[in-house]
């Protein structure tokens, strides 16, 4: 019994989130790649998508990803007013503005959905921010709402 | 609220004047066709009906049933409105105050040309709850429902029943504050019967501070066991003016982005993806949750889609034609305090 608990225990305090991440690919992406290249220590639980614009990141993909099983998603675009399309993440933030309200309503945890801008000269900030996301869907623990009976 | 005067007469007046303006009309030859609401075939409905002559007037019914949206048939026009020859026919259309809005909301978006379409302006007076009405009756059959002085009068076989109307009126309808259609500068020429000036609207979204306060695991389960009857007949959807999509992202088979099963991950990202759709477009008409055959209540989240756009970015669908929607359009002064910061 008591050995048990123990592993029940040490399962929990291993568990590490896994965080699906939209990047976009003229700022974040490159911020990523920055964030590397200056060997700058960030958690392992990102798992990289490229885009081409935040703009390009459908509500879709974010809920999908929730109903898939991913404990976080993560999208990263440029600072405002620095898009590489002009307006792209301007359009973005409207959509996320909503849907994170939405996903609040709806009694999904806003917490498992995180927005960020990070420049391609900000590496030491893109790591920051997904250590601070990965403690937030830490906290969370695993996303289990969406198992499926099948 | 003091109601000076019943329900009963309101429905009365509304619906002579509505006939007499339609009689006007169809006189005057200033349309062909009108749409209006007639009796329905079952108890606790209405139907659409198609208004050609001025003998036919006498069919146009109003009373607190109307809950269907008429502007979901002039966006597409269905194929009655269109003629063979001389295309597009100028069209009546009796318009309540969430119709008018879905009307001037789908012009800004580009869907419908009012030049040939003349709104017949009513003032509704809210329409009535039937789920709510009929999860009360139970089993017993409903034969009749009808409106005297301020209570609803069900009757059955063998039983009658009464409501009072306030508590069993709509919940959008009970908050409402455009019951004439709005009226835009840019279509002077389009409005007869009543309507009002609308500039802005004053709500401070009371209703909805309950819900919210709640915490998140309590919204969940409530959202959870609303939504866990849904069997994805897709009656809101169709029931919506506002959903003109020549292939609605459901039905779309590549990619599929969601299941079309009715497990409850399936039916909550349906839900969602629907209320993301409508957010700045809903017109609160109600429609939805009235021909939802399992009677699941969408105004709650209709009303926090309301809710939204009005704080974020101060619009309201359907009043003003000079504003663009707010998903139309980007700025670069919208808050972003949901965004993740460094510490």
């Amino acid at each position: 019994m008591v050995t048990e608990l123990k592993q029940e225990e040490t399962l929990k305090d291993i568990w590490e989130p896994k965080i699906l991440a939209f990047l976009c690919n003229w700022c974040s992406y490159a911020g990523a790649d920055l964030a590397g290249v200056s060997r700058i220590q960030y958690p392992p639980t990102i798992r990289v998508v490229r885009v081409p614009c935040s703009g390009r990141v459908s509500p879709y993909f974010i809920i999908k990803g929730l109903l898939d099983g991913w404990d976080g998603i993560i999208v990263s675009g440029c600072h405002p007013g620095d898009c590489h399309y002009l307006t792209g993440n301007l359009v973005a933030r409207r959509r996320f503005a909503i849907l994170k309200e939405l996903l609040e309503f709806f009694g999904i945890e806003p917490g498992r959905v995180n927005f960020m801008w990070a420049s391609a000269a900000e590496g030491e900030r893109f790591a920051n921010l997904i250590k601070k996301a990965t403690e937030i869907v830490k906290k969370l623990g695993p996303n289990k709402k969406f198992e499926s009976k099948w | 609220m003091v109601i000076s005067v019943s329900i009963e007469s309101e429905n009365r007046d509304i619906e002579n004047s509505m006939k007499e303006t339609a009689r006007a009309l169809l006189k005057e030859k200033k349309v062909d066709v009108i749409i209006g609401y007639s009796k329905g075939t079952v108890p606790l409905s209405s139907a659409p009906i198609l208004i050609r002559n001025v003998d036919e007037v006498e069919r146009l019914v109003w009373n607190n049933l109307c809950y269907i949206n008429l502007a979901k048939y002039l966006v597409p026009r269905i194929p009655q409105l269109i003629d063979p020859e001389k295309g597009d026919l100028n069209v009546g259309i009796i318009t309540k105050g969430c119709v008018g809005r879905a009307l001037i909301h789908l012009r800004t978006e580009n869907q419908i040309n009012l030049e040939n379409v003349i709104m017949i302006g009513i003032p509704c007076n809210g329409i009535i709850n039937r789920k709510k009405i009929e999860k009360e009756i139970g089993e017993n059959e409903i034969l009749e429902l009808f409106t005297s002085g301020n209570e609803i009068i069900v009757k059955g076989k063998d039983f009658e029943k009464k409501f009072s109307f306030e508590d069993y009126v709509n919940e959008l309808c009970k908050v409402c504050k455009i019951k004439a259609p709005p009226k835009i500068k840019e279509l002077q020429g389009s409005y007869v019967g009543e309507c009002q000036e609308v500039s802005s609207i004053d709500d401070n979204f009371e209703d909805l501070t309950e819900f919210e306060s709640k915490p998140t695991v309590e919204k969940w389960n409530y959202i959870k066991d609303t939504l866990q009857t849904c069997t994805r007949c897709y009656a809101c959807r169709e029931a919506c003016p506002m959903c003109y999509c020549k292939l609605c992202f459901v039905d779309q088979n590549k990619p599929i982005w969601f299941q079309k099963t009715t497990e409850i991950s399936d039916i909550i990202s349906f839900h969602l993806v629907r209320a993301m759709h409508l957010a700045g477009r809903c017109v609160a008409c109600g429609a939805c949750s009235s021909v939802c055959p399992v009677g699941i209540d969408l105004n709650l989240i209709n009303r926090k889609l309301e809710k939204i756009v009005k704080e974020r970015f101060d619009f309201t669908s359907g009043i003003d034609a000079s504003k663009m929607p707010p998903m139309m359009e980007y700025s670069m002064d919208d808050a972003e305090e949901f965004m993740l910061e460094e510490d």
